[in-house]
């Protein structure tokens, strides 16, 4: 990172927190080598380029006391993007490293909690992180033959009418569509018979506590 | 002194000392309601009736035919739900393109759900409207042709004359969105055959907060307001005569120095994208070359994300914007670039550099030098470029 100091580094008027400003401009636990060189026991990849944010990670794990030794990453993405995979990564590492039972539970807000905030808008760019990071410990279960630890984030169908799941519900929130109404219109969940209204008016209030704390 | 270099002038520009020192006297002395039959009411009034002729004189208009505004989002408000409401007898439908400024288009989609129905015409892969695609759209109940003279995002120049031309032959109202081409291209509305034209002060070192209404006298338009009868009541409420004279001055120094800052920002922008697509690998220019405006460079670069990109640039005291999702206050990244049938990657990987008059060369070589380090350093952050 050049570090000259010709430009406006004091910052003053920056949108985020010091700790995203911290990680965004030195992230940690980059993966700089080959990624075919690190031999990683697990591989993690979340998100596409179409979405905006794109998330791999690499993982190293001590089978004996089963936790995470290295957690390696890249981010395509904007800031608040990078600077959640780094600060994921130092969390999980941290302390002799996080054990794989407790990393699997890691959530968004944790993570958006360690970065002492970060705008509403952009909490939906830091959700990949804790799912790359799933997706990495699951790919280690599985070339560990640990199959049976393997947790998927399986989608369940709230409107059945229109086939649409929990998942593109928990989407549709954090893109800002907060209220019944903006849902179905979003999604068309719950615009054929309606039955599902009850569930879907649970999820919503389950996902803004859970993203937005409100 | 830090480094603080503005490459972003087509979203706002500083306001000319010049245009300062005309408002000055409004902003606290000559505070009268232009509408009072008073003295002071009548100072305001002349005032205000001056800025009025200098902008229809530049504008090769009528007086009456200039109607101030909030700015470009009112006039381009005003311009097709005006002329919507006050033709809908006659005909529904309604012509624009892919690539107009949300003020138009979310305006356009307003007017569908009002059973309305519009044309959306798609762009070339330049940028650039093709107007005999425009001219195949027009049908017996078209009240409205809404297509802008240059885009704000990638400074195509859109072949107005031509459009309006073919709009003239069978009686359509032509409206052309002209916030970006001040200062940069000429604005005479017969030259152009231009029925109604949105103009901001904020774009041309004037102040934020007003805009024109160009409506040639052959046009009716319905007001979207209610409550007065200022601007023949088509815009009431007291005017904001400050504002006004302000807008009219910067229009005028625009005019006047017109021709020689656009030449001499197309030889800076030129240099600036030849530079930077040959420092940078993988860059793709957005827009048309050659028919841009004079101070837009807009291009992406691959596998990264603009607003990282942004705040890098911020913290080495260069402002500049971004098509990426994540400036955009939603999550969708630039329309436009979507428009020219480019994909989501090299549209969140857009930036633009717009120049301005105190833009030099030696802060063009600034950028070129800090710039090809953030990507790289970017670069290895991203995923994608393994």
């Amino acid at each position: 990172m050049n570090t000259d100091n010709t430009g406006n580094e004091d910052g003053n008027g920056w949108i985020y927190s010091e700790r995203v400003k911290k990680h965004f401009f030195n992230p940690q636990n980059l993966l700089k080598e080959d990624p075919e060189t690190y031999k990683a026991d697990g591989v993690g990849y979340v998100g596409s380029p179409a979405c905006g944010d794109m998330m791999k990670m690499w993982i190293k794990v001590d089978p004996i006391t089963d936790t995470i030794k290295e957690c390696k990453w890249r981010t395509f993405g904007c800031a608040s993007a990078i600077a959640s995979t780094s600060v994921l990564s130092e969390m999980v590492t941290e302390n002799g490293g996080m054990e794989l039972d407790k990393a699997m539970q890691l959530r968004p807000q944790d993570i958006v909690e360690k970065l002492a905030g970060l705008p509403d808008r952009k909490i939906h760019c830091s959700v990949l992180g804790d799912k790359a990071l799933r997706a990495a410990i699951n790919d280690y279960f599985r070339k560990s033959k640990q199959e049976h630890r393997i947790i998927k984030d399986k989608a369940t169908v709230v409107c059945s009418c229109l086939n649409v799941t929990d998942h593109e519900i928990e989407e549709a929130v954090l893109e800002g569509k907060n209220s019944y109404e903006k849902i179905q219109e979003h999604t068309k969940a719950g615009t054929a018979c309606g039955s599902c209204k009850p569930r879907i008016e649970k999820l919503i209030k389950q996902y803004k506590l859970q993203y937005f704390g409100d | 002194m830090a480094t603080d270099i503005y490459l972003d002038h087509a979203a706002t520009t500083p306001m000319d000392p010049r245009v300062y020192e005309a408002m000055k006297p409004y902003c606290m002395e000559e505070f009268g309601n232009p509408s009072a039959i008073c003295q002071r009411g009548q100072h305001a009034k002349n005032a205000l009736e001056q800025a009025r002729l200098t902008v229809s004189t530049l504008l090769d208009a009528k007086p009456e035919e200039i109607i101030f505004t909030s700015g470009g989002t009112e006039s381009d408000n005003l311009a097709l739900l005006g002329v919507a409401r006050a033709y809908k007898n006659k005909g529904k439908h309604i012509i624009t393109s892919t690539i107009e400024h949300h003020a138009v288009l979310h305006t356009a989609q307003h007017l569908e759900k009002e059973g309305f129905e519009v044309t959306y015409i798609p762009v070339e892969s330049n940028g650039i409207v093709d107007a005999a695609k425009v001219k195949e759209a027009m049908r017996d109940d078209t009240i409205l042709v809404s297509i802008m003279y240059a885009n704000n995002e990638i400074g195509t120049i859109q072949p107005i004359a031509k459009i309006g031309r073919a709009c003239k032959k069978r009686g359509i109202p032509f409206h052309t969105d002209a916030c970006q081409a001040t200062g940069a291209l000429q604005l005479s509305v017969d030259r152009l055959h231009v029925d109604l034209m949105t103009i901001n002060g904020s774009k041309m070192y004037g102040p934020k907060g007003v805009g024109v209404l160009y409506v040639r006298s052959t046009v009716n338009i319905d007001p979207i307001m209610y409550g007065g009868q200022q601007e023949k009541g088509m815009r009431p409420g007291t005017e904001n005569v400050a504002g006004i004279i302000g807008l009219a001055k910067a229009l005028e120094i625009a005019e006047k120095e017109r021709e020689k800052e656009s030449a001499r920002l197309t030889e800076l922008r030129d240099y600036m994208i030849t530079e930077l697509e040959q420092r940078i690998p993988k860059t793709e220019l957005n827009g048309d070359p050659v028919n841009r405006l004079p101070n837009n460079v807009n291009i992406s670069i691959l596998e990264i994300e603009g607003e990282a990109l942004l705040l890098r640039l911020d913290m080495k005291g260069i402002n500049a914007s971004s098509g990426s999702a994540c400036t955009s206050g939603s999550l969708d990244p630039s329309h436009v670039i979507l428009a020219l049938g480019k994909t989501h990657l090299v549209a969140h990987g857009s930036i633009r550099f717009s120049l301005g008059k105190s833009t030099t060369k030696k802060d063009i070589d600034y950028v070129l030098n800090v710039l090809p380090e953030i990507v790289k350093d970017l670069r290895a952050i991203s995923p994608l470029s393994v």
